[in-house]
């Protein structure tokens, strides 16, 4: 049974196409991560399943229901972690969570929700006091005080320090054990590995890519080789210096370089013999399977090609 | 599976809830409450001795001031203070966060404009009190059941206009501007502040298009020693009824969750999509 199926979803903006025939469907108690660059789509299509707003066409279902007409019934089923939404900054956590609460069928308390994200110290604080990452937590609280069947999650953990991070990832599992429903966009390639059970990759309002990450990672063929620049060779030259050594094009991010292969063991003889002759070290010298930032990266090339 | 809380709750709860943001914000109760009083004791120093001549006699100046402004804090506690909150809220992204609760919006439209009565009653409450025991203002018992109607039938056209105004300004800047530029010069043609005689014919047109001035007249008639009791003055009732009607459709098919950044709309992305 599916708790969110959408089929050819379209949403128009003036002229522009903002999600261009979209199709999947996410599974009762899946973790589900829709995966792209900023202005990809992935809020306009969260912000439909909710039924913040309306698809220009497309059938769309969720939990059973048209969300652009549901009604008290729908919106008790779901939680809502948005990007832009705010809180009464007049108000202490404690407060919040208690008004928010009480429009629900069912609640969780606040000691619990507290402690759930993290927030004990802060439950008497106004929320105008918090710094900006435990606002974010403040938000996810009042996304799970109903006990939503089915969470959907827009970049939660944007502005997180790593061990909130990691806290609130430790959180997001724990309700999908749980048995909950939770749909999440992210640009964290970290994040969708660790959390989702299934990835959509969206560019440009269309979905290039869908599987679990270790399908789309297994897809991808090619090894990844990295290294960090040594100081002989200037970052300008990086791709003209080591491109014809690996033949393959290479990427570089600050003094790190990597590249896809498709025959690692040769492509790494021929870089240390390079490096050999040259006289230079390869620091931080490595050989691994590629992560899903690896598959999204060559995704988005790939798209970004087709379309020029 | 539990119930939903019952419609009285919530109700209650929401009206609550908004009073409490309304006493932590210092500015709003110095502006709503503090200001009226501020101006009442200021012009009855000034030119409280005076007399006001009208057709039906003449009138201590302290009385027309007490009536006026009680009515003016009215106003403000309803328009100005919900065309402030509103778009503050919709630009915070609070108003989008609560569309996303099971809270129907029609209770949490009812949580604003009930607080805002009860504040309207506040304001007039202390306005009237300071009246009674400093400005020889006073109350005739057969007059109240007109002075209740007056306020209840003013403070609900009021607080329609605030939700329309509020609708219909895009953020919450220029949605404060807007309130305090319609209301003011308002106040001035409205025998708020100054009770003109003989006007410009122009300033007593503007006076009589708005429902300010019908609303301020009508509650001064309850506190008016030559107004005979019961003082209804219905022609100005329906007239603020009127006002107050086209202020609730207004409100109601324009009011937006949204700050208006989050999407192109309006008539510039309208012709940006025709040109394209």
């Amino acid at each position: 049974m599916s708790a969110i199926e959408v089929s050819d979803l379209r949403k128009q903006y003036g002229d522009t196409q903002a999600v261009d025939g979209v199709s999947f469907h996410v599974r009762k108690g899946e973790v589900y991560a829709l995966l792209g660059e900023n202005g990809a789509g992935k809020s306009t299509i969260v912000e439909i399943l909710e039924g913040h707003r309306k698809a220009t066409s497309g059938a769309i279902e969720v939990l059973g229901v048209d969300p652009s007409t549901a009604g008290r019934e729908f919106r008790d089923r779901i939680g809502i972690v948005l990007q832009s939404s705010g809180v009464e900054s007049e108000f202490t956590v404690r407060e919040v969570i208690e008004l928010y609460g009480g429009c629900y069928r069912t609640r969780r308390g606040v000691d619990e929700l507290v402690n759930m994200v993290g927030l004990e110290e802060k439950v008497d604080s106004r929320v105008g006091t918090l710094s900006g990452g435990q606002r974010r937590r403040v938000d996810l609280a009042l996304g799970i005080v109903g006990k939503p069947e089915l969470l959907f999650l827009d970049e939660p953990t944007t502005g997180f320090d790593p061990s909130a991070r990691r806290k609130s990832w430790d959180l997001i599992e724990q309700l999908g054990n749980d048995g909950a429903t939770v749909m999440l966009t992210t640009h964290y390639l970290d994040e969708a590995e660790r959390l989702a059970d299934r990835v959509g990759v969206l560019s440009r309002g269309q979905l290039i890519a869908e599987g679990t990450p270790e399908e789309l990672i297994r897809e991808m063929s090619g090894t990844v080789v990295s290294f960090m620049l040594p100081d002989s060779v200037e970052a300008v030259d990086a791709a003209s210096t080591f491109g014809p050594v690996l033949g393959v094009d290479i990427r570089v991010s600050g003094r790190l370089v990597e590249a896809t292969v498709e025959h690692s063991a040769s492509a790494v003889n021929r870089l240390t013999g390079w490096a050999l002759d040259a006289g230079v070290e390869l620091d931080s010298l490595s050989v691994s399977r590629p992560s899903l930032e690896d598959v999204y990266l060559s995704l988005t090339e790939q798209a970004d090609g087709d379309l020029q | 599976m539990n119930s939903f809380p019952t419609t009285v709750k919530l109700v209650t709860t929401q009206t609550r809830y908004q009073l409490v943001t309304f006493r932590r914000i210092p500015v709003a109760v110095f502006f709503t409450l503090g200001l009226p009083l501020v101006m009442l004791v200021l012009f009855n120093a000034l030119f409280g001795n005076s007399t006001i001549e009208t057709p039906e006699g003449s009138w201590s100046s302290k009385q027309f001031y007490t009536g006026g402004l009680a009515a003016f804090t009215a106003v403000s506690a309803t328009y100005t203070n919900l065309a402030n909150m509103v778009p503050i809220r919709r630009d915070e992204g609070v108003l989008k966060r609560w569309r996303g609760t099971p809270l129907p919006t029609w209770m949490y439209v009812s949580g604003f404009i009930l607080s805002a009565v009860v504040i309207a009653f506040i304001g007039v409450t202390l306005m009237l009190t300071l009246g009674v025991f400093a400005y020889d203002l006073e109350i005739d018992l057969a007059k109240m059941p007109a002075a209740f109607v007056t306020f209840f039938i003013g403070v609900g056209c009021f607080a329609a206009l605030g939700m329309a105004l509020a609708s219909l300004v895009k953020s919450a800047s220029s949605a404060a501007a807007a309130a305090n530029a319609t209301i003011l010069p308002l106040a001035f043609v409205s025998n708020v502040f100054i009770q003109i005689d003989d006007p410009p014919q122009w300033v007593e047109i503007v006076g009589n298009i708005f429902p300010l001035k019908p609303f301020v007249e009508a509650f001064q008639d309850c506190f008016t020693p030559f107004v005979e009791a019961p003082a209804f003055n219905w022609s100005s009732l329906a007239f603020i009824t009127a006002w107050g009607i086209l202020g609730l459709v207004v409100a109601l098919r324009k009011f937006t969750w949204e700050p208006s950044g989050s999407a192109p709309r309006g008539r510039r992305a309208r012709r940006a999509a025709a040109n394209s």
